[in-house]
C-alpha cells in the first residue's frame, strides 16, 4: 500500500510526538529524548558490537582466504563484509537490513551451490578426474614411482617446521632440508653431527617417539628435489635414511604427454582430461574437464544407467503420487468422520492421532524396518503369526512397504489441513446449497469438495515434491533393495531418484564417486519438480479464481 | 501406555447421546466414527506401543521384543550410558535449536521486509524466493560437499566435520518456503499499528521487535517447530558433513546401529528412539494448538 513511505532512517524516529491512544505504549524516557544527536540508544550500540564481531570475523576470514590463496573464496567474502558494512551503516538500506542476513546465507549456501552442481554437471568431476591437470601430473608422477637402483642413500632426519613434516639430509656433506610443498634447499646454519643433522634453525626435529606416532605420515612423505617433478624427490622407510625416488613417467609439459620410461609408451593428454596412449590405454588419474552434455547422456543413454534409470524414474513418480493419494484420502477421510462437532473426545482423538506426524521420519523408517524383518520382525512374528513374508526384500512387497509405511507418517498431517480446511468452510455457501434443496452427497460433491481442493493444492503440490525427494524414509527403510538382479551399478526397486543420485556421487562409498553425473541427475530431478510446481500452481490459480 | 484412555471417552461419548437418539440412529451418524477412530488410533499406535516395550524388554534383541511388555527393564537404557547416544542427542538439540532460532529471526525479518516496505526488486525477490525453494537443497549435496572441503581449507570451522558448519548449511535454507508463511501472517497484521507505534516515536527497530513479533508469536512457533523437526530428522546432508563419530547426530547415529547389526542392536535402537522422539512430541504437543493453527493458515492462504 502506498501511504506513507516507510524509509525513515535508522535513528531518527520523530520524537515527542504525542500519540493516540491506539499505540502501545513506547518508553516513556524515549519520547522525551532529543531528535537525532540525543544519547546513544541501546539498540544503536547493540548494533556497533555485532558490527565489529561480524568485522572481525570477516577480516580473519579474508587473511585465512589469503593465506591459502583461494581467491574466490576472498572475494566472496570481501563483497559480503563491504555490503554488511554498507547495509548496516547507511540510512537508505532500510529494507535490507532485515533481508540480508537470510540473503547472505541463501547466497552461500543455496544459490551458490544450486549453481555449482549445475557446473559440476557439466563436468566429469569424480573418482579420477578430481582436480586440476597440473594436480593430476603430479599424482600421476607421484603413484608411478620407482627407486632409482643403486643410487645413494642419506642420513636422514626428520624435522618439523611452519607445521608441515619435513626432511633434512646431508648430501656431499652440506645439509639441504624441504617439506612436501617446499623442495630441498641447502641450509648452511643447520648443525650436522657424525654426517647427520641434528639441529635446524627454524625447525624443530622430531624424537625417535614423536616419529614412531607419526609413522603413516613419514613414510608417506615426498620431499622433491626440485620444482620440477621429473627430478624425483627423497622418501624414507625408517625415518634414519633417505632414498631417491624418481617417478617411471617422463612429463613433457612441452608436448603435453607422459612417456612411461620403462616400457617408452607415450601418452598424450586427451580432451576428455586423461593421458591415452595411442592404442587406447588410459592412465588412471585424469583431470577435470567439462564434457557438455556426456553426463546428461549416460542417463538416459548408456545402458547401465539409463534402463535402471527409467525404471527409477517410475517408480519416483508412482510412489510420490501414491503417497499423496493414499494420505490424503486416508486423512481426509478421518478429517470427515471427526468433522461432527457431536463427536465426544474429538480433541482426544485428534492428539492421538498426530503422533505418528510428531515422531521424526527417520526414527519412524528405521523403527517400521525392524518391524517389517522377515524372519524377526513384529508384523510377519505377532500380526501375522509366524508368516515369513518378504516384506522388504521382494521387489513388490518392498514397494507396497513403503508406500504403507508412508501412508502411516504422512496421514495426520493431511487430517490436520483437511481439519482445518473444513472448518474454515464458509457457512452461508454450505447454507445457501441447503436452501437451493440440495442434499448432504450433492452439497459435498459440488461445494465442499471443490473448496476443499482449492484450499489443499498447495499443500499436495508441496507434499509431492516432498516425497519426491523423500531421501530419508526410502533409505532408511529399504536402502534402496532389493537390488536390481541385472544392474551393474548399486541401484534397487525402491530406489527413488534423489537416493540414485545418492548411490551414483559415491559419497556413501558403495561405487567409484562420479559427482558429475550425480549432479546430472539432480539438475533433472529439479527441472521435473519444478515443471511440475509451475504448472500446477498455474492451473491452481485460475482454480482460485474461477471458483 | 495411551492407547487405554481411548475407550472410556468413546464410552462416555455413546452413553451421552443414546439417551438422546435410538441406538441405530446413533450408530448411522455417530457411532461409527467411533469405530473409525478407535482402528485409525489403534493403526497410529501400535508401532509406538511397540517401540516402547522394545525398549523396555530385557534381552535387547530384535527377536525378544515381540513380546509387549513381557518384561520391564531399563537395561536397555542404562545401556544407552555406554555409548555415544547422549553425544549424538546432544549434538542434534544443538543443531537443530541453532537452526530453528536463526531461520525464525532470518525468515522473520525478511518476510516483515516484504510485507511492510516497498522498494524495489521486492516483487522481483519474492519470485526468486518462490523459485529457489524449489530447488531443495538436499539435491545440492554434492555440491555442499565441495563447498565445505574448499571452506574448510581456508577456515576449518567452517569446513567437513564442523557441527557449525552444517548450521550454516540449514541456514542457507531459511529464507524458502519460510519466508512465505510468515509473509502471509505479517500481512495479516493491521499496518495502523506500524503507524501508531510509529507516532508514538518508536523506531523501526523498536516496532519490529517488540510490536510486531509479539503479535506473530504463532507463525513463529510454527516455524521454529517445523525447522526444529526437519533439521532434527535430516539425514543426507549430516551424513556427509558430520564424519567423526563423536559428531554424528541423533539420525546419522541410530542409522549406524540399524543398519549395521540390527538383531543385536535393537534394544539400544528402540531405547534411543524413544529418547529421541521425546522432545519433538513433547514440542508438538504442547505447541499443537499453533502447529494446527498454522498448517490451516498455510493451507487456506496457499
Amino acid at each position: 500500500m502506498p501511504t506513507q513511505p516507510t524509509l525513515t532512517g535508522d535513528a531518527t524516529g520523530p520524537t515527542g510526538t504525542p500519540g493516540g491512544t491506539s499505540g502501545p505504549p513506547a518508553s516513556p524516557t524515549r519520547d522525551r529524548q532529543g531528535p537525532s544527536r540525543g544519547p546513544v540508544r541501546p539498540g544503536t550500540l547493540v548494533k556497533i558490537a555485532l558490527m565489529a564481531v561480524i568485522n572481525a570475523l570477516g577480516v580473519f576470514g579474508i587473511l585465512a582466504a589469503w593465506r591459502e590463496g583461494h581467491m574466490g573464496i576472498l572475494a566472496s567474502m570481501v563483497v559480503l563484509l563491504v555490503v554488511a558494512d554498507w547495509v548496516y551503516f547507511s540510512r537508505r538500506t532500510l529494507p535490507l537490513k532485515y533481508v540480508l542476513p537470510g540473503l547472505a546465507f541463501l547466497l552461500v549456501f543455496q544459490v551458490y551451490v544450486v549453481g555449482y552442481t549445475g557446473w559440476v554437471a557439466f563436468t566429469n568431476y569424480g573418482d579420477g578426474h578430481n582436480s586440476t591437470k597440473e594436480q593430476a601430473v603430479e599424482a600421476l608422477l607421484i603413484q608411478n614411482e620407482r627407486r632409482v637402483e643403486g643410487s645413494a642413500t642419506y642420513p636422514l632426519t626428520v624435522v618439523e617446521r611452519g607445521g608441515a613434516l619435513g626432511f633434512a639430509i646431508v648430501d656431499d656433506g652440506e645439509a639441504q632440508v624441504g617439506t612436501a610443498d617446499d623442495p630441498l634447499s641447502p641450509e648452511p646454519d643447520a648443525t650436522v653431527d657424525d654426517d647427520r643433522v641434528t639441529e635446524v634453525p627454524g625447525a624443530t626435529v622430531l624424537s625417535r617417539q614423536e616419529v614412531l606416532q607419526r609413522q603413516a605420515e613419514v613414510t608417506s612423505l615426498r620431499v622433491p628435489f626440485s620444482d620440477d617433478p621429473n627430478d624425483g624427490w627423497v622418501r624414507t622407510q625408517d625415518a634414519r635414511t633417505g632414498f631417491v625416488a624418481v617417478p617411471s613417467l617422463e612429463w613433457d609439459p612441452e608436448a603435453d604427454t607422459m612417456t612411461d620410461v620403462v616400457t617408452g609408451t607415450v601418452y598424450h593428454a586427451t580432451s576428455d582430461g586423461s593421458f591415452r596412449s595411442d592404442d587406447g590405454e588410459r592412465l588412471n588419474v585424469g583431470w577435470r574437464v567439462m564434457v557438455g552434455f556426456d553426463n546428461f547422456r549416460t542417463a538416459f543413454g548408456d545402458e547401465r544407467y539409463a534402463q535402471p534409470f527409467v525404471k527409477i524414474l517410475l517408480w519416483t513418480f508412482a510412489f510420490a503420487i501414491l503417497s499423496v493419494v493414499s494420505t490424503f484420502l486416508l486423512g481426509l477421510f478421518l478429517a470427515i468422520t471427526f468433522n461432527d462437532t457431536r463427536v465426544r473426545g474429538r480433541r482426544l482423538y485428534r492428539t492421538l492421532l498426530i503422533f505418528p506426524y510428531a515422531i521424526p521420519g527417520f526414527l519412524a523408517a528405521l523403527l517400521w524396518s525392524g518391524m517389517l524383518n522377515r524372519s524377526y520382525g513384529f508384523v510377519n512374528q505377532v500380526l501375522l503369526g509366524g508368516a515369513a513374508v518378504p516384506w522388504l526384500t521382494d521387489p513388490w512387497l518392498a514397494k507396497a512397504s513403503v508406500l504403507g509405511v508412508n501412508l502411516w507418517l504422512g496421514f495426520p498431517y493431511m487430517f490436520l489441513i483437511c481439519t482445518g480446511a473444513l472448518q474454515s468452510l464458509p457457512g452461508d455457501v454450505l447454507e445457501a446449497a441447503k436452501v437451493d434443496g440440495a442434499g448432504a452427497w450433492r452439497t459435498w460433491r459440488s461445494v465442499t469438495l471443490p473448496l476443499l481442493l482449492v484450499a489443499t493444492t498447495p499443500l499436495l503440490i508441496s507434499s509431492f515434491a516432498f516425497n519426491f525427494n523423500n531421501f530419508t524414509l526410502i533409505y532408511m527403510l529399504t536402502r534402496g533393495g532389493p537390488r536390481f538382479a541385472d544392474a551393474s551399478v548399486p541401484l534397487g526397486h525402491t530406489d527413488i531418484l534423489i537416493s540414485m543420485v545418492y548411490s551414483v556421487s559415491g559419497l556413501d562409498g558403495t561405487a567409484a564417486k562420479n559427482y558429475g553425473l550425480a549432479s546430472a541427475l539432480s539438475i533433472v530431478i529439479f527441472v521435473i519438480v519444478a515443471t511440475i510446481s509451475a504448472i500446477t500452481f498455474k492451473r491452481t490459480k485460475q482454480f482460485e479464481e474461477i471458483s | 501406555m495411551v492407547t487405554t484412555d481411548v475407550t472410556p471417552s468413546s464410552r462416555t461419548a455413546s452413553r451421552g447421546d443414546t439417551n438422546r437418539m435410538p441406538r441405530s440412529r446413533w450408530f448411522a451418524e455417530l457411532g461409527w466414527r467411533h469405530l473409525v477412530g478407535v482402528v485409525a488410533v489403534a493403526y497410529a499406535l501400535f508401532p509406538i506401543v511397540y517401540v516402547i516395550s522394545a525398549s523396555l524388554s530385557e534381552g535387547g534383541t530384535l527377536t525378544g521384543s515381540n513380546d509387549l511388555f513381557a518384561e520391564v527393564s531399563t537395561a536397555n537404557y542404562e545401556a544407552l550410558g555406554g555409548t555415544l547416544f547422549w553425544t549424538w542427542l546432544a549434538n542434534s538439540l544443538q543443531i537443530a535449536i541453532a537452526t530453528g532460532v536463526g531461520t525464525v529471526l532470518m525468515g522473520a525479518a525478511a518476510a516483515y521486509a516484504f510485507s511492510r516496505f516497498r522498494f524495489t526488486g521486492r516483487r522481483a525477490g519474492l519470485t526468486s524466493l518462490l523459485i529457489i525453494q524449489m530447488f531443495p537443497q538436499m539435491l545440492a549435496f554434492v555440491a555442499i560437499f565441495l563447498l565445505l572441503i574448499t571452506l574448510g581449507n581456508v577456515v576449518p570451522a567452517l569446513g567437513l566435520n564442523s557441527k557449525l558448519a552444517l548450521i550454516a548449511v540449514y541456514l542457507g535454507g531459511a529464507l524458502g518456503v519460510n519466508t512465505f508463511l510468515m509473509y502471509g501472517f505479517f500481512n495479516t497484521v493491521p499496518r495502523e499499528i506500524d503507524e501508531a507505534a510509529k507516532i508514538d516515536g518508536a523506531t523501526h527497530a523498536q516496532t519490529y521487535w517488540t510490536i510486531i513479533l509479539r503479535l506473530v508469536t504463532p507463525i513463529l512457533a510454527v516455524v521454529a517447530l517445523l525447522s526444529f523437526i526437519s533439521t532434527f530428522g535430516e539425514f543426507i546432508i549430516a551424513r556427509l558433513v558430520l564424519q567423526s563419530e563423536r559428531n554424528w547426530t541423533v539420525a546419522v547415529g541410530l542409522f549406524g546401529w540399524v543398519s549395521a547389526l540390527l538383531e543385536a542392536n535393537w534394544g539400544l535402537f528402540a531405547a534411543g528412539a524413544v529418547i529421541s522422539a521425546l522432545p519433538v512430541l513433547l514440542l508438538f504437543l504442547f505447541l499443537q494448538k499453533y502447529i494446527v493453527g498454522g498448517l490451516t493458515a498455510g493451507a487456506v492462504k496457499g
